[in-house]
């Protein structure tokens, strides 16, 4: 007997969405072109990466960095830029205490440095643009979720798109001067004045979801472990169906 | 090999329990799942195992709780590079409930299929001979809903992305069928010891 099976899957791999084997089998030299503070935890490294493939808002690539006694420890990024012809692409990281590839990154990394890339990897957090998108982030869980800002500016697209973002207080909400209309930004901490400080709520959610674009929104939720807990539960109680809910959870 | 430049790692002791670029997770546990953690009740539960098989069966939470016992205790790796070292599983063996179904001799893959709709592809010879579990507990405890409870599937000599959460059953096949990450670019097997992280690894 012969069938051919089926899954039972409600979590629908994008089919248009295409992992070339390739790139994520091969590790490559990159080199730091560029350092940007973007608060006083997270920094932003520009890599070039002369044979880069290409990349979709939402992936990731694995770094490795190696030892003079060959020692190597390698992590996944997820990639911050917006796709482009640039041959180079943004990895935007977080100073983890302790960090043993993140702590190189934020105190030992200059221009010039080369690093070992391969990717990009996973297609089930992408988002080519090609339907609406609404973004859930918090901390440096950001860091993909501008990648598909970025890629919506940059190609003027017109599809609906919106982020909700948590950050502790506005110094440490990440790209900060880059966030517009599209965003809501929610300070757990510290706010503004006359912004109201909290956690993220189901009134964030429900305005969202009352007023659902065509076709329904895809969404991406990005953060800790606890957050994309708490998100996604405001998003299945505002109505969102589980199986439109993609989650990168920061371990 | 290109070393970077002022890298030099964390102290490091040779660690023969530690697969080809995984580090030590230590305590910490992450947790790395694409999907929403779904409300799922013991009561709720069940687990099937059908297609090449001699008896199709469904067990529910308190029929594979008579099953004997069985537990793992030993390491667990994951893709993203982390390794975490003396966890214990307390369920029953695969082989308790492939004994009853009996697989045909024509079967050679499995591929295990979660309450939310997740899937991951195995070989059959990795799901037998006291290397798989069905897990609901952990260090004693009921397995928390976001580690996979509350039951799992356990086959730590594999990646992680294999011991698919909140299991619902396996589906046995004579051929190899590609589970979600599978389809996603991760490598169709996923031995920790020969780093099968991407397919072409």
């Amino acid at each position: 007997m012969t069938e051919t099976f089926v899954p039972p899957t409600r979590l629908a791999v994008p089919g248009r969405i295409a992992v070339s084997e390739q790139a994520a089998s091969e590790w490559q030299s990159a080199t730091i072109t560029g350092i940007r503070r973007e608060t006083p935890r997270v920094t932003t490294f520009r890599l070039a990466v002369p044979d880069w493939p290409g990349h979709l808002p939402g992936q990731h690539l694995m770094v490795r960095l190696t030892a003079e006694d060959g020692y190597a420890a390698q992590r996944h990024y997820s990639i911050a830029s917006a796709p482009d012809d640039s041959g180079q692409i943004e990895l935007t990281l977080d100073h983890v205490e302790g960090g043993e590839v993140s702590g190189w990154f934020h105190t030992v990394a200059r221009p010039g440095d080369r690093v070992e890339v391969r990717g990009p990897v996973s297609g089930f957090f992408a988002w080519p643009g090609d339907r609406p998108a609404l973004l859930i982030g918090a901390g440096s869980g950001v860091v993909p979720l501008m990648s598909m800002v970025r890629h919506h500016r940059a190609r003027n697209l017109t599809v609906p798109l919106r982020l909700v973002v948590s950050a502790r207080s506005p110094e440490e909400l990440v790209y900060a001067r880059e966030l517009g209309a599209e965003t809501t930004a929610v300070f757990t901490r510290s706010a503004p004045e006359g912004v109201k400080v909290g956690r993220m709520a189901a009134a964030h959610m429900v305005p969202l979801l009352a007023e659902q674009p065509p076709g329904g929104w895809e969404a991406y939720v990005c953060g800790s472990n606890s957050f994309a807990e708490h998100a996604s539960r405001l998003l299945v109680t505002a109505g969102q169906p589980v199986d439109r809910i993609r989650i990168e959870r920061f371990g | 090999m290109h070393i970077t430049r002022g890298f030099t790692g964390r102290p490091r002791v040779a660690d023969p329990g530690l697969p080809p670029g995984q580090y030590n997770a230590g305590d910490h546990w992450p947790v790395l799942s694409a999907e929403v953690t779904p409300e799922l009740a013991p009561a709720d539960w069940t687990f099937r195992v059908d297609g090449l098989v001699a008896e199709p069966r469904t067990w529910d939470w308190e029929e594979a709780h008579r099953l004997p016992p069985s537990a793992y205790e030993g390491a667990i790796h994951c893709v993203t590079g982390w390794s975490k070292f003396g966890v214990r599983f307390t369920g029953v063996s695969l082989d308790a409930f492939l004994d009853t179904a009996r697989p045909h001799v024509s079967a050679t893959h499995a591929v295990a299929y979660a309450h939310t709709g997740y899937t991951a592809n195995l070989p059959l010879a990795d799901l037998t001979g006291g290397r798989a579990w069905i897990a609901w507990e952990y260090d004693g405890k009921p397995l928390a809903p976001e580690h996979g409870g509350p039951a799992r599937l356990l086959v730590p000599h594999l990646y992680f992305w294999k011991s698919a959460k909140w299991i619902a059953g396996l589906r046995i096949l004579d051929h190899d069928e590609p589970g979600f990450w599978e389809r996603n670019g991760y490598h169709e097997r996923g031995n920790p010891w020969e780093e099968q992280r991407y397919s072409g690894d």
